[in-house]
C-alpha cells in the first residue's frame, strides 16, 4: 500500500514547480498550503482578538470613542455584531484553520513518512474555498445594514427572517452564511483528505499503534469533521433557502414581528439548533484534539519520556471522538427539548468527562519522573494541561441540566468555553508553533522572548477567565451590550473592570509573538534536523523539508513514537526509523 | 516559576470559592435550594479534582525539573489506568444520576391540579402576562389581530368571549406559597425566561408552549431577565417578578392587574 502511494508520487519530486504562483499563491504541496492555512489563522486571529478588546473596553467604557467603530461610540448592534463576528472567526477561521488545516496538513504527511497528501489538488482547492470563506466572512462588515447580530450560534427566527428582526440580519446574515457554508464544504473535502492519507500512505512499519499521537487528534479529528461538517451545510442550505426562496424549515405558523404576520408556517426553531450542535458540540473536539495530540508529542519530548499511556491516550482521542457526537443536546436543556432528553443527553455528557480525565493523569504521569527541560513549547503545553484541567472541570456543572437553570447563558459559560476550546486550544497552537517554527522555517526562534510571551499570556488568560467564572455565577448574563437595565448586574462592574484590564494587557503581549514570528523567519539561529533531539520522522529531514519531504529517502520504521530515555541505550532519544542494530548501546 | 503560579492560582480559587465571594442570592424554592445542594456537590467534586491536578503539576514541574538527572523510563501502569478510569465513571456519572433530582421535579412532574396558571409571551423586547381572569379561560388567540400598538399585542379575538376578561400585564404577579404553572411561548424570535432566585430558565420559542412550574416561598420582588440573543434590544428586555401574599394577589387579581 505504502510503496504503491510511493510509487504514484515518484514524479513528486521532479515535479517541484519553479514559478512564483505555482510555488506560493496555487500550490500543490502540503508544506505551502500548511502555511497558508497557518497564514490565514493569523490574520483571522488578529481580527479577533481587535473585536473581542473593542467588546471588553465597550462593557466597562460605554462612553469611550473607539478606533474601528463607525460613529466612535459603540452601538447596542455594533456590539452584537461584535459578538457574532468574534465568535465565528475565532471557532471556524482560527480554532478549527490553524490546528488541523495548518500543522495537520503541514506535519500529517511528515509524520507518516509520506510525500505529500494523498488528493493535493483537492487540498489546494480546500484551502482557497476557506479562503473565499474568510473573505466572505469579512465582507459582512462592510455591507449594507453591517454584519449580522444573532450570534456565532444563528438561531433562527433571528436569523431567518431578515433584516426584519434587527440590524445585520439582511445583507449581514446572508454573507455570514454563505462564508459558513463555503468553510464547510472546504474542511468536508479536507477531512476526506486527511483520513486518505493517513489510511493510505503510511510508511512501511508505520502501523496505527506507532503513529504520534498528534496523528491520532488530526486523524479522529478528521472523521469528525466528515461527519459533522456535512449537518452544518445543510442546515446553511435550509437556513438561506427560508430566508430568500420563502421556505419554512425553521419558521412557524403565525409569527409576528412589528405587529407583522411573517408568511411562514410549519417549520421548527428547535431543527436548526438540533443541525447546529450536531455539528457545533464535535466542532469543539475539532478544536482541541489536535491540540491534544500536540500537548502529548511535546510533553513527551521535553520530559524526555515516552508518553504514558500511549494506547490509553490514544484509545481516549477515539472515545472523545465517538461520545462527542452523543451530547449535542446539552446546549439545549433549556431550549424546550423533551426534559428526557435533556437527562440522556446529560448523563452522556459526564462521561465524556472520563476519557478526558484518563488525558489528564496520563500527561501527568508523563511529567512525573522526567527530566524537564522547560522550552517555550514544553511551557505551552504544561500550561495547555493546567487550562484543560480548570476548563473541562467547569464543564461537569454545565452538563447537568438542573445546574444548567442557574448558568445557562450566563459569563460562566463564556468562562468555560474559552478556557477549555479557546485558550487551551490556542497554547495547542502556540506549543506547536514554537515546536515546529524550527522545522517549517529552517531557523530558530527567540527562547527568551518565547517566554516572556508564555508568562504574559497564561497568567493574563486565567485573569481574564478566572474571574469570568465568578460573574457567571452570581447571574451575569452573556451578550448584552449593556448592563443598566439589570440591577443585580451592578455589583460584577468592577471585575468586568479587572477583566477588560487583563484582556488589553494579553491582548497586547501577543505583539512579542509576532515580533519573534516574523523575525525570526530573517534573522533566528539556523536549525538543524532534530534541534529537540526528538524521535518522530518529521526530525529526520532537512529543515525546512525539500519539496518530497525526504528527498527520495522514504523512511521504514521500527518502532513507537517516543522512545525517551531507554535503558541501555546511550542517547536519550531512538528515532522512529532507526534499524535495531544501528541503536548504540552502553557499555552494560 | 510555572509552580509558584500554579500555587497561586489554586490558592486564589478555592478561596474565591469557599469565602463564597460571588454567588446569587439565596433561592426561594425548594426546587432552587435542590439545585443549591447539586451545585455545591458538583463545585466539591471538581474542587477536589482541580486542586489534586493544579498541584500535581506544581509538584512535577519542580520535582522532575532538569537538574542533569536520567528521566525515569516508563510506558505507563496498567493498574493505575484502569483504576482511575473507574474512579472517574463512579464519581462523574453518580454525580450526573444525582443532579437527575432537581431536575426531575420541575421538568417530569405534572403540576398541582390547583396550580395558577399564567401565559407567559414574550416578544422584542417586552414579557407579557396573562391571566385567564374570573372565568378560568385563556380567550383564543389570533395572530391577526396582534397589536401592540392598540393594546392588544397577544392578539386576543374580539370573537371569543372567553377573552373579554383576560388579564395581560408586563410585569408577572404570583401568590407566596402556591404552585405558578407558566406557559412559555413567544411571537417572533426566541426569547428566554430566567429569575435566578427561583433557579430556573426557559427559552421562549415561537411555535411551542412550553409549561413550567413553581412554588415561591418569599414575599418581594425579583427580577426577570431574557437570556437568549434576541436583537437589538436584548439587553434591555427586562421584567419583574412580585412574589405576593393571598390577599394582596387576590386584589391584584379583582383590579384587572393594576
Amino acid at each position: 500500500m505504502s510503496s504503491h502511494a510511493h510509487g504514484a508520487h515518484a514524479a513528486h519530486a521532479m515535479e517541484a514547480p519553479t514559478g512564483f504562483i505555482r510555488k506560493y499563491i496555487f500550490s500543490v504541496d502540503h508544506k505551502v498550503i500548511g502555511i497558508q492555512y497557518f497564514l490565514l489563522a493569523l490574520a483571522a486571529v488578529l481580527v479577533g482578538i481587535v473585536l473581542s478588546v473593542l467588546m471588553r473596553l465597550h462593557l466597562v467604557w460605554p462612553n469611550m470613542h473607539l478606533p474601528f467603530v463607525s460613529g466612535g461610540l459603540m452601538t447596542q448592534e455594533q456590539y452584537l455584531s461584535l459578538v457574532t463576528m468574534h465568535g465565528t472567526i475565532m471557532v471556524f477561521f482560527v480554532l478549527t484553520t490553524a490546528p488541523q488545516g495548518g500543522f495537520g496538513n503541514y506535519f500529517l504527511p511528515i509524520q507518516i513518512g509520506a510525500p505529500d497528501m494523498a488528493f493535493p489538488r483537492l487540498n489546494m482547492l480546500s484551502f482557497w474555498v476557506t479562503f473565499l470563506a474568510f473573505v466572505a466572512i469579512l465582507a459582512a462588515f462592510v455591507v449594507p445594514g453591517g454584519a449580522p447580530i444573532s450570534g456565532w450560534t444563528g438561531y433562527t427566527p433571528l436569523s431567518g427572517l431578515g433584516e426584519v428582526t434587527g440590524p445585520g440580519e439582511g445583507w449581514g446574515q446572508t454573507m455570514w452564511i454563505i462564508s459558513i457554508s463555503l468553510f464547510c464544504l472546504a474542511s468536508l473535502l479536507g477531512a476526506l483528505n486527511f483520513i486518505a492519507t493517513l489510511i493510505d500512505m503510511r510508511a512501511p512499519g508505520m502501523t496505527l499503534f506507532r503513529m504520534p499521537l498528534t496523528c491520532w487528534g488530526w486523524f479522529v479529528t478528521a472523521i469528525l469533521g466528515l461527519l459533522a461538517f456535512g449537518v452544518l451545510l445543510a442546515g446553511g442550505i435550509l437556513l438561506l433557502l427560508d430566508r430568500s426562496a420563502g421556505t419554512s424549515f425553521f419558521i412557524p405558523a403565525g409569527l409576528v414581528v412589528n405587529d407583522q404576520i411573517q408568511p411562514h408556517s410549519g417549520g421548527s426553531p428547535l431543527l436548526w439548533q438540533h443541525l447546529f450542535w450536531f455539528f457545533g458540540h464535535p466542532e469543539v473536539y475539532i478544536a482541541i484534539l489536535p491540540g491534544m495530540g500536540v500537548a502529548s508529542h511535546v510533553l513527551s519530548t521535553f520530559a524526555r519520556k515516552p508518553v504514558f499511556g500511549y494506547r490509553a491516550m490514544a484509545m481516549a482521542i477515539c472515545a472523545i471522538g465517538f461520545l462527542g457526537f452523543m451530547v449535542w443536546g446539552h446546549h439545549m436543556f433549556v431550549s424546550g427539548m423533551s426534559p428526557y432528553s435533556g437527562f440522556a443527553f446529560s448523563v452522556l455528557t459526564m462521561s465524556i468527562g472520563v476519557p478526558s480525565a484518563i488525558k489528564t493523569f496520563n500527561w501527568l504521569g508523563t511529567l512525573w519522573g522526567g527530566k524537564i527541560q522547560f522550552t517555550t513549547p514544553m511551557l505551552f503545553a504544561i500550561g495547555f494541561v493546567s487550562l484543560f484541567v480548570s476548563g473541562g472541570l467547569s464543564g461537569l456543572f454545565l452538563a447537568q441540566p438542573a445546574v444548567d437553570n442557574l448558568l445557562h447563558a450566563t459569563y460562566y459559560v463564556v468562562a468555560h468555553f474559552h478556557l477549555v476550546m479557546g485558550v487551551a486550544a490556542i497554547f495547542g497552537i502556540f506549543a506547536a508553533t514554537y515546536f515546529w517554527f524550527p522545522k517549517m522555517f529552517g531557523r530558530m526562534m527567540n527562547e527568551p522572548l518565547g517566554k516572556v510571551h508564555f508568562w504574559f499570556t497564561f497568567v493574563g488568560a486565567y485573569c481574564i477567565f478566572m474571574p469570568m467564572h465568578w460573574v457567571g455565577i452570581a447571574g451575569g448574563i452573556r451578550r448584552y451590550a449593556d448592563a443598566s437595565a439589570v440591577a443585580y448586574l451592578q455589583p460584577l462592574q468592577p471585575v468586568h473592570h479587572f477583566m477588560t484590564i487583563a484582556a488589553f494587557i494579553t491582548a497586547s503581549a501577543q505583539i512579542l509573538f509576532l515580533i519573534n514570528f516574523f523575525w525570526s523567519q530573517k534573522s533566528g539561529p539556523k536549525a538543524s534536523k532534530n534541534p529537540w533531539n526528538a524521535t518522530t520522522l518529521e526530525w529526520i529531514t532537512d529543515s525546512p523539508p525539500p519539496h518530497d519531504n525526504f528527498a527520495g529517502h522514504f523512511p521504514s520504521v521500527y518502532r513507537g513514537p517516543y522512545e525517551f530515555s531507554v535503558p541501555g541505550v546511550k542517547d536519550d532519544f531512538v528515532p522512529q526509523n532507526l534499524p535495531p542494530q544501528e541503536v548504540a548501546r552502553t557499555k552494560e | 516559576m510555572l509552580t509558584i503560579l500554579q500555587v497561586i492560582l489554586v490558592a486564589v480559587t478555592v478561596y474565591v470559592f469557599a469565602a463564597t465571594l460571588y454567588n446569587p442570592p439565596p433561592p426561594i424554592s425548594e426546587v432552587g435550594r435542590a439545585v443549591d445542594e447539586q451545585y455545591k456537590l458538583t463545585l466539591w467534586v471538581t474542587a477536589v479534582v482541580f486542586v489534586l491536578s493544579q498541584l500535581g503539576i506544581a509538584y512535577a514541574v519542580w520535582r522532575f525539573r532538569d537538574h542533569g538527572q536520567r528521566s525515569h523510563f516508563s510506558r505507563g501502569n496498567n493498574t493505575m489506568e484502569f483504576i482511575w478510569t473507574t474512579a472517574t465513571i463512579i464519581l462523574f456519572l453518580g454525580l450526573g444520576i444525582l443532579g437527575r433530582r432537581a431536575w426531575a421535579e420541575v421538568r417530569f412532574m405534572p403540576p398541582a391540579a390547583d396550580a395558577v396558571q399564567v401565559e407567559v409571551t414574550e416578544n422584542q423586547f417586552v414579557f407579557n402576562f396573562r391571566y385567564p381572569g374570573p372565568d378560568g379561560k385563556f380567550g383564543r388567540l389570533d395572530p391577526k389581530q396582534v397589536s401592540a400598538s392598540t393594546g392588544n399585542p397577544l392578539g386576543i379575538d374580539s370573537n371569543d368571549p372567553a377573552g373579554k376578561d383576560d388579564i395581560v400585564v408586563p410585569t408577572l404577579t404570583v401568590p407566596v406559597n402556591r404552585q405558578v404553572e407558566l406557559h412559555v411561548t413567544s411571537q417572533d424570535v426566541i426569547h428566554n425566561f430566567f429569575v435566578r432566585e427561583l433557579r430556573l430558565q426557559q427559552d421562549a420559542v415561537p411555535g411551542l408552549i412550553v409549561p413550567i412550574h413553581f412554588t415561591a416561598e418569599k414575599i418581594g420582588q425579583y427580577e426577570i431577565v431574557c437570556t437568549q440573543l434576541c436583537g437589538l434590544g436584548h439587553s434591555r428586555m427586562h421584567s419583574y417578578l412580585n412574589v405576593v401574599s393571598d390577599a394582596d394577589y387576590d386584589a391584584f387579581l379583582k383590579s384587572g392587574g393594576q
